[in-house]
């Protein structure tokens, strides 16, 4: 049994810390023989899901600014509605470096409808009004 | 044509130059940096001495005890920050106390106030967190702190109105003589000039070289200093330790803004711009400074910084005089005390300039001695500052909170006789970013009062000299122009 | 001739601890003021534009701007005073304030009670001493942060961060998605002072690397930074000869702590504990009665949530006060609280009102990271009370509510933070 673990481990294992609490658990997160993800080393059980999900997809919320046209300030803070895949942080801000708000806007409102076509709002994450 | 050239815009530089145009002068101000008070002015005790210190027969003595009782006066003219706190040098030690009598002595002789005080009940009122180990002080009350900035500045600015020219950002590559005077390259320019006069601080050796001039060298003597904040270790006189030969030694004293400052060490070295501080020298100076007030706290520093001090090789004394090559004087190796001696310095070069050279020296009749001031809120009473906000609404709005400096108050600066362009120069004029935050908050609005009263992006604005660009670029594609925001 | 206001309650600074503060006074029923010098409210969290706020408070998953947004909103609404672009030049312990602005001008403010909560400064470079030159291109971390997220300037390119707090670790993530390359993050301490999560989500997501136990011993250049040299420490965090890295960039942030901001507290007379804030009673009021104290001016918070929670508290108890609402049993002397083993400082430093059982809430910091802890709290040589708590760091502030009882407790509280006993499990007995 042990042995048929390291053998597994050796290919693709990962060290990934979780940050679900400040415990920061050290797993190991690996695939086994039968191709299925495996957690070690969690303190709880929330550890094995964050393990799995940082292993096989992890996600990141993008958090930005975006020009803004006639607002109190140049740049206005955004922040993807939900998380994007992590590797796509560097191509969403060249979206976001492009794309001009215009004031007055409201918390919430959409800047980016659907953020490189995966269905992902981004919105602006505060109130802002226009510039006297 | 000029009549006389003035290489360096330090406080000896700027002095000369305020003195020399009582006069019908045709005279310059030639300055490597973007403004005056650049290096040596920028980086010292701040003190103006008694005079009883520097060895008889010294013309730092002669210099520093003219000197020393004309900043009353000055101060009338051009509205300086100066204060007669007093000194103390404190004696530790039988030795000590040896030294310190010597000290009263030569006071006494140069007919400088002071007296020593053994009585430790009376020191311990004076400043009480002294050292329980003094054993006696003396006390030199016409010693003072005084703003090198503003009293550079003060300087220049009368100078300036007088009709002296300055010509910035512009160092001193070559001098030329010629039939008539000199040339100088300063920058892109070329000066012709009568009379040159070497002001150069650590450089005025090199400069002096160009033509000839050069008997004598100056090694650079860095010190570095601590400031701390306000409140967190107070001291009421200039505390100076029992002084070695090589420097009054690491004193304490509080600054004219009420600050403490503790420094310098003193470290000869060959670099006449290496101006960095370092770990040893800082812990150096939280040594000696605790010497004299153990309860320093050094968690509460604000800033560290080092200067230099010019030290000529003619056992460290001035050199006030004509040089070998006519028309072309010294006024090198001011070290300590230049500061103190900086009013008397002046005067005594004007008088070689009437005895040792050719020109023809006139008093000018508008000579007009007094320098208008910047208005300060911290020198309003509540019904002026309300007044000036009614008038002008720049002056509700703080931007520096640390030394409460107004908006009013750096729009002002930008647009004084010599226009301040940069961080530094506003800096050096009215104490933004001089306080606990050291610009934390402060930064980013002055940058922008700066681009919109110079009319200039951000991204151009600089700390001091070209190429100290404080921002690189913009975020997001967005425009780089001028901001355009808060106009009155 | 100068305006004159006359308020119940007057908070100065609108940040997280203001807003909160002058909602709940407003909804108890006082008249209420907030003072604050920047052109908007939302203090610094419209800086703090990443997210991780509002998971204790509002249960779901903020950034700065919106948890700042949700208290800007229902401030604007209530019909609370609200000045901005002023600031406070004095304050007197008779609680006149002193405040001006542009459109107003200079103004009296009288109120009946104040609430301080004007935050914290960032600690300087010449705090900790740094040696090196000063060229352009120092700045510190929160500076930056307002260049890059409020105004659209990028200070630098090639980026050193000393400190690894949470500020200097969303520093170099938002500096790197900005385009910036940042070289690395140093920390004097040999763990990462900010959290793990932003430890893994801002350095090791972008391939940053974190030197631990090491600081910066010089800072090179002339005009503009040029390098910056780091060196290992050892435990005296005293530099290693030998140890040195260079490395070649434009620009340094400075992340190396925060600074209760409290120059007008001392104008007022208020007593400061070495914490730098106010020291207060249960009720968190300074030493100048009827003036009270919340958030980042108070002690350095590591969650607004809880920066919040404590507003709420100062405002609800300066309500009370202006109300005049009998406390009752007001000790002739106050009980201390003395922070004992690996504790830093105590939160309140004092109890000055105890008639019956009451409960207290407690915050304070452990000096030094630490596993299975025990954290006793103990009045005349017997420990009352005690709490287990798994893991604790200097960077994680500790709140406990704890019954304090009359018959227990007298004169002074000290808390201490000890390693559990080991368990001794089913199997080994």
């Amino acid at each position: 049994m042990e042995v048929q673990f390291k053998d597994a481990k050796q290919g693709d294992m990962k060290e990934i810390i979780c940050v679900i609490c400040p415990n920061s658990c050290k797993l190991q997160v690996f695939k086994d023989k039968k191709g299925e993800v495996q957690v070690e080393g969690y303190g709880c059980t929330r550890g094995i899901q964050y393990g799995e999900d940082e292993y096989t997809a992890p996600k990141r919320t993008l958090i930005t600014t975006v020009k803004i046209d006639g607002g109190e300030l140049p740049v206005l803070p955004v922040r993807s509605k939900v998380a994007i895949p992590k590797e796509k942080l560097f191509k969403a801000m060249e979206v976001a470096n492009h794309v001009t708000a215009k004031a007055p806007i409201k918390m919430g409102d959409v800047v980016i409808p659907n953020l490189l076509g995966l269905g992902v709002e981004v919105i602006a994450s505060r109130s802002m009004g226009k510039k006297e | 044509m000029y009549d006389i050239a003035i290489i360096g815009g330090g406080v000896t530089g700027c002095a000369i130059a305020r003195w020399l145009s009582r006069y019908k002068l045709k005279t310059i101000l030639i300055e490597k940096h973007e403004d005056v008070a650049s290096e040596t002015t920028k980086g010292n005790s701040a003190i103006i001495h008694a005079g009883y210190a520097s060895p008889d027969g010294t013309i730092r003595c002669k210099m520093n005890v003219k000197g020393n009782p004309m900043f009353d006066q000055a101060k009338k003219e051009l509205h300086f920050d100066f204060e007669r706190v007093g000194s103390f040098v404190v004696a530790f030690t039988d030795e000590d106390m040896k030294a310190i009598e010597h000290e009263l002595k030569q006071a006494r002789e140069r007919n400088i106030p002071g007296e020593i005080i053994t009585d430790i009940k009376r020191i311990k009122t004076m400043e009480p967190n002294i050292s329980d180990k003094v054993k006696g002080i003396f006390y030199a009350p016409t010693a003072g702190l005084v703003w090198p900035f503003g009293l550079t500045v003060a300087l220049a600015e009368n100078a300036f109105e007088n009709g002296v020219e300055f010509l910035f950002s512009s160092p001193v590559t070559g001098i030329r003589k010629t039939e008539k005077g000199f040339t100088i390259q300063a920058g892109e320019k070329q000066i012709d000039t009568i009379i040159v006069i070497n002001a150069a601080g650590v450089f005025a050796d090199d400069i002096a070289k160009m033509v000839g001039a050069d008997d004598f060298t100056i090694t650079p003597r860095k010190g570095e200093y601590i400031l701390m904040d306000r409140g967190s270790c107070p001291v009421n006189y200039i505390l100076f330790p029992t002084p070695t030969i090589v420097s009054k030694g690491i004193l304490v004293c509080p600054t004219i803004e009420g600050h403490t400052f503790i420094g310098p060490n003193a470290q000869n070295q060959e670099s006449k711009t290496d101006v960095r501080t370092t770990s040893a020298g800082l812990n150096e100076i939280i040594v000696g400074g605790r010497k004299l007030l153990p309860s320093i706290p050094i968690r509460s520093a604000i800033t560290n910084f080092a200067g230099l001090r010019a030290v000529s090789n003619r056992n460290g004394d001035f050199i006030i005089e004509p040089s070998k090559v006519e028309n072309f004087i010294n006024v090198a190796g001011i070290c300590s005390p230049g500061l103190s001696s900086c009013l008397a310095i002046a005067e005594y070069v004007v008088s070689l300039v009437k005895d040792h050279t050719t020109l023809k020296v006139e008093e000018n009749p508008d000579w007009n001695p007094i320098r208008k001031p910047q208005k300060r809120l911290v020198d309003m009473n509540e019904d002026e500052l309300s007044e000036a906000i009614k008038e002008r609404s720049q002056w509700g709005r703080v931007v520096c909170r640390c030394e409460t400096v107004t908006e009013a108050e750096i729009v002002d600066a930008i647009h004084r006789p010599i226009p301040c362009t940069s961080m530094d120069m506003i800096k050096k004029r009215i104490r933004p970013g001089m306080g606990r935050c050291q610009g934390g908050f402060c930064t980013p609005k002055i940058l922008k009062i700066l681009s919109r009263e110079l009319d200039k992006p951000v991204t151009e604005i600089t700390k001091n000299d070209k190429g100290s660009e404080m921002v690189f670029a913009r975020t997001k594609q967005l425009e780089i122009q001028p901001w355009k925001g808060d106009k009155p | 001739m100068r305006r004159f206001i006359e308020t119940d309650i007057a908070v100065l600074g609108g940040g997280p601890a203001g807003l909160a503060a002058a909602m709940i006074a407003h909804e108890k029923g006082a008249k209420v003021t907030i003072i604050e010098r920047d052109f908007e409210l939302g203090g610094i969290l419209q800086q703090c534009i990443h997210n991780g706020f509002g998971l204790t408070y509002f249960k779901e998953e903020l950034t700065g701007p919106e948890y700042a947004q949700k208290f800007i909103d229902k401030v604007k609404a209530s019909g609370i005073e609200i000045l901005l672009d002023s600031m406070v030049i004095d304050l007197t312990p008779d609680k006149t304030i002193t405040a001006m602005n542009p459109e107003m001008g200079l103004m009296k403010i009288k109120a009946k009670s104040v609430i301080l909560a004007m935050g914290c400064r960032e600690r300087t470079r010449g705090a900790i001493n740094v040696p090196g030159t000063r060229p352009a291109g120092i700045y510190s971390a929160g500076t930056a942060q307002r260049l890059v997220n409020m105004e659209g300037y990028m200070p630098g390119k090639r980026v050193v961060i000393l400190g690894s707090g949470d500020i200097g670790l969303i520093m170099a993530r938002r500096m790197t998605l900005e385009g910036a390359k940042v070289l690395c993050v140093a920390e004097v301490l040999p763990y990462c002072s900010g959290l793990v999560r932003n430890f893994v989500q801002c350095l090791q997501d972008y391939n940053i690397p974190l030197h631990l136990s090491h600081t910066i011993t010089d800072i090179r250049g002339t005009d503009r930074v040029k390098e910056v040299v780091i060196s290992e420490v050892d435990e005296k965090w005293m530099p290693i000869p030998g140890s040195e890295k260079i490395f070649e960039c434009d620009t340094v942030l400075f992340s190396v702590g925060l600074i209760p901001e409290n120059e007008i507290s001392l104008k007022a007379g208020i007593l400061l504990d070495k914490t730098n804030g106010p020291m207060v009673n249960e009720y968190l009021e300074t030493t100048v009665p009827g003036i009270f104290a919340c958030g980042n001016v108070l002690q350095v918070h590591d969650l607004v949530d809880w920066v919040t929670k404590e507003a709420e508290r100062a405002g609800e108890n300066a309500y009370n006060y202006v109300s005049n609402l009998d406390r009752g049993g007001k000790l002739l002397k106050p009980i201390r609280t003395i922070p004992g083993e690996n504790v830093g400082y105590i939160v309140p430093q004092r109890i000055d009102h105890l008639k019956e059982e009451k409960l207290v809430q407690f915050s304070f910091r452990p000096k030094s990271p630490d596993k299975d802890c025990i954290i006793e709290f103990i009045s005349r040589g017997k420990i009352f009370d005690k709490r287990k708590s798994k893991h604790i760091i200097p960077s994680e502030m500790l709140n406990f509510q704890i019954k304090v009882n009359p018959e227990i407790v007298e004169s002074d509280i000290t808390i201490h933070i000890k390693k559990a006993p080991p368990k001794v499990t089913q199997e080994e007995k």
